[in-house]
C-alpha cells in the first residue's frame, strides 16, 4: 500500500528510517492515521529521538491491544502529538504472551506514568523502571487482567471481595 | 511517617494488599529529595484520607495526603471506584449499541461523548455525514460545553465558599436541559447523535428555544462576571493556588482548559478541525498564570465563545438530510421503516449487525470535549463489534496533573484545586 503522507509526516518517517533503519518494522496508514511499528528493544531510543529531534513533545495516550495470536500477543500503542508540525503519529511495539515486559517511557514523557499503569492493569504488561507500577482501576488484590480476550464479560465470581449483604452487628 | 506506623493504626477490612501498596507508594514518593525524617517530635505530621465519599471531591475520588501541619507534603490519588469496564463492554456491543454507554462516561456533557464516538466510527467506516447534521452536532456540543462549564462554575464557587451561586448556575443548566429535551427528547443522557448523522431534525420549537437561550445567556454570564471578577474572597481563594508551571504542563500531559490556562492554545477544534469548526469563527481563550483563577477566566471566556459558535451555526444551518441516505451505513428514517418492507429489513439489519468497518482497519479520532481532548481509538476485525475500543479520557489525564500539582499546597485549598481541574470520575474510571 502506498503511503499518502503530508510533508511534516514524511520528514518524521524519513528521519526515523535514516537513523533507525533496521529498527523500523513497518510504516502504514489506516483511515488517515499513520502507524509506525518498531522493534521492542529500541523503544526508548526512538522515543528520545522523536521527542528531542522531531518535536513530539506531547504524549496523548498509551494503550494496549490484545491481538490474541500465539506469537507477539500484546501490542502497546503510543499516541504522540507534535504541536509544531500539527501531526499525530502512533508508535507500536509488540511483546510476547509469556511475561510481557517493556521499557517505561516515564523519563521521556512524565505523562506516561498513569497510562502505563492502565496498560499494566488491563493487560498485565509490565514496564521496567516505572516509578510506581501499581494497578490503577482495580485493587491490587485482584489477580486477573480484564481486557485480555480470555477474561469473561461477566467477570469471575468471587474474584473481588465485596461487603456482606447483612449488617455487621459487632 | 513510616508504613509500619500507618499499618498499626489502619485496620482495613477490604483489599488489604491494595491499601498496603497505596500507603507504600505514598511513602516512596520523593524519597530521593526528602531529608531524613527527624522523628517528628511535635507530631505535626499526619496522613489524611479524603474521599472517596467526600462531597467536595466531585465524585468518588480518593486522595491520600501526607500533611505537615496544614501543608501537603506529598499525596497519592486512588481512582477506580467507578470502574465499570466500558472498554470491555464495547467489545461485545455493536457501535450504535455502545453509544448510550458513552453518555454515562462524562455525564456532564453527554452530547460531546456521543459525537466523539460517532465521528470515530464514521472515520473508520468512511461514512459521509450531511452538512445539516454537522451543524446540529456542533450546536449540541457547544450547549453541552456550556452546561458542563456551568456545573464546574457553580461547584467551584461553592467550594470557595459561596453557596447561593450554585443555584444560579443550575437555573441556567435547567434551561439547557429543557433545550436538550426539545432537541432529542431527553434531558440528561440525550444520545441524540447517530452514526451517519443525528436521530431527528431540529423542530421549530427546538430552534426557538436555542435562540432564546443564546439571547438571554450572555446577560447571565455578564452577571457572573460582575459578581466574581472583582470579588475579594473569590480572588484570594483562587489566585496563585494550584499553579501549574508552563514548562511542566505539556510534559505531564495536561489537556483542555487546564493546559490553556498555562499559555498553550491547544484546542482540537483548531488543530484538527472536525465537523464544520473550520467554517465558524471563534477564538481560543488562553492565560499565562496557570493558577486556578486563570482556569476560571479561560472557562468563562470559552462559554461566550460557545455562544458565538451557536449563533453562527444557527445562521448557517443548511437545509437537507440529517442522516446519510445509505441503508448499509446508517439507520433509515422512520418514515421508511414504517411504510416500506426494505426500510424495515434495513432497520433490523442495522440493529442486529450494525455497521461493519473493513477488517484490520484502525483509526483514532479526537474531539475537544469540555474537559479536553476526548479521543476514541477503534480497531476493527470486520464484524459489527470493535476488536478494541480505547477511550482517551481527558479527566483521567488531568487527574494525573492533579497528583503532581497538589504537593506543597495547603490542605484547605485541595477542594478548590480539585474544583479547578474539573474531573468527572465516570470518565476517568471508565
Amino acid at each position: 500500500m502506498s503511503l499518502k503522507l503530508t510533508e511534516p509526516l514524511q520528514r518524521t518517517v524519513d528521519s526515523l528510517t535514516e537513523n533507525f533503519t533496521d529498527k523500523i518494522i513497518e510504516v502504514y496508514q489506516s483511515s488517515g492515521d499513520t502507524f509506525i511499528r518498531i522493534e521492542t528493544g529500541s523503544l526508548k531510543e526512538i522515543c528520545t529521538h522523536l521527542k528531542n529531534e522531531l518535536h513530539y513533545v506531547y504524549l496523548s495516550d498509551i494503550f494496549g491491544i490484545d491481538r490474541y495470536t500465539s506469537d507477539e500477543r500484546f501490542e502497546v500503542v503510543y499516541n504522540l502529538l507534535s504541536l509544531r508540525d500539527r501531526t499525530r503519529i502512533f508508535l507500536k511495539v509488540r511483546c510476547e504472551e509469556e511475561n510481557p515486559e517493556l521499557d517505561s517511557v516515564t523519563e521521556i514523557w512524565p505523562a506516561a506514568s498513569w497510562n502505563e499503569r492502565e496498560v499494566y492493569d488491563m493487560f498485565g504488561v509490565r514496564f521496567n523502571n516505572h516509578p510506581d507500577l501499581r494497578r490503577i482501576f482495580l485493587p491490587e488484590d485482584f489477580e486477573y487482567f480484564p481486557l485480555r480476550k480470555e477474561f469473561p464479560l461477566l467477570g469471575i465470581p468471587g474474584s473481588i471481595e465485596l461487603p456482606g449483604t447483612t449488617p455487621n452487628t459487632d | 511517617m513510616k508504613l509500619t506506623d500507618i499499618q498499626s493504626k489502619v485496620h482495613s477490612t477490604f483489599f488489604k494488599e491494595h491499601q498496603k501498596k497505596l500507603y507504600q507508594s505514598l511513602e516512596d514518593k520523593h524519597t530521593t529529595i526528602e531529608e531524613l525524617d527527624d522523628g517528628d517530635p511535635l507530631t505535626t505530621k499526619m496522613i489524611l484520607n479524603m474521599g472517596p465519599q467526600h462531597p467536595a471531591t466531585h465524585g468518588v475520588l480518593r486522595l491520600v495526603l501526607q500533611l505537615d501541619g496544614e501543608t501537603i507534603e506529598k499525596n497519592k490519588l486512588d481512582i477506580g471506584y467507578l470502574h465499570r469496564g466500558v472498554e470491555k463492554i464495547a467489545e461485545n456491543k455493536t457501535y450504535q449499541e455502545f453509544m448510550p454507554y458513552t453518555d454515562r462516561m462524562d455525564y456532564l456533557s453527554p452530547y460531546s461523548n456521543n459525537v466523539a464516538l460517532c465521528t470515530a466510527v464514521e472515520k473508520i467506516a468512511s461514512v459521509e455525514v450531511p452538512e445539516r447534521a454537522h451543524y446540529i452536532r456542533m450546536i449540541g456540543c457547544e450547549l453541552a460545553r456550556i452546561s458542563s462549564h456551568l456545573l464546574w462554575l457553580g461547584t467551584m464557587v461553592m467550594d470557595a465558599g459561596a453557596i447561593s451561586f450554585f443555584i444560579w448556575t443550575f437555573k441556567e443548566r435547567e434551561k439547557i436541559y429543557d433545550v436538550m429535551d426539545r432537541i432529542g427528547g431527553h434531558r440528561f443522557t440525550i444520545s441524540h447523535a447517530r452514526i451517519g448523522g443525528v436521530a431527528n431534525d431540529l423542530t421549530d420549537e427546538a430552534t426557538a428555544s436555542i435562540k432564546e437561550f443564546v439571547n438571554t445567556f450572555p446577560n447571565e454570564l455578564r452577571d457572573y462576571h460582575k459578581l466574581l471578577d472583582r470579588n475579594r474572597i473569590f480572588i484570594d481563594r483562587n489566585e496563585a493556588v494550584g499553579v501549574l508551571e508552563t514548562g511542566n504542563a505539556l510534559a505531564i500531559g495536561a489537556t483542555g482548559p487546564v493546559l490553556r490556562a498555562c499559555g498553550f492554545a491547544l484546542d482540537i477544534r483548531k488543530l484538527f478541525p472536525y465537523a464544520r469548526y473550520n467554517e465558524v469563527e471563534f477564538d481560543i481563550p488562553t492565560r499565562l498564570e496557570g493558577d486556578n483563577l486563570a482556569r476560571y477566566y479561560v472557562r468563562m471566556e470559552e462559554m461566550s465563545e460557545s455562544i458565538r459558535i451557536i449563533k453562527q451555526c444557527l445562521e448557517k444551518l443548511p437545509k437537507g438530510h440529517i442522516r446519510t441516505d445509505n441503508a448499509k451505513l446508517a439507520y433509515p428514517s422512520k418514515d421508511e421503516v414504517y411504510y416500506s418492507m426494505e426500510g424495515m429489513i434495513h432497520d433490523f439489519m442495522m440493529t442486529d449487525t450494525g455497521i461493519c468497518p473493513p477488517d484490520g482497519a484502525e483509526c483514532y479520532h479526537a474531539i475537544e470535549s469540555p474537559k479536553g481532548e476526548l479521543g476514541y481509538y477503534i480497531q476493527s476485525d470486520g464484524t459489527g463489534h470493535p476488536w478494541r475500543l480505547k477511550i482517551n479520557a481527558p479527566s483521567f489525564t488531568n487527574l494525573q496533573v492533579l497528583e503532581n500539582m497538589l504537593d506543597g499546597e495547603m490542605v484547605a485549598d485541595t477542594v478548590v484545586i480539585i474544583g479547578g481541574i474539573d474531573p468527572v470520575l465516570g470518565e476517568a474510571d471508565k
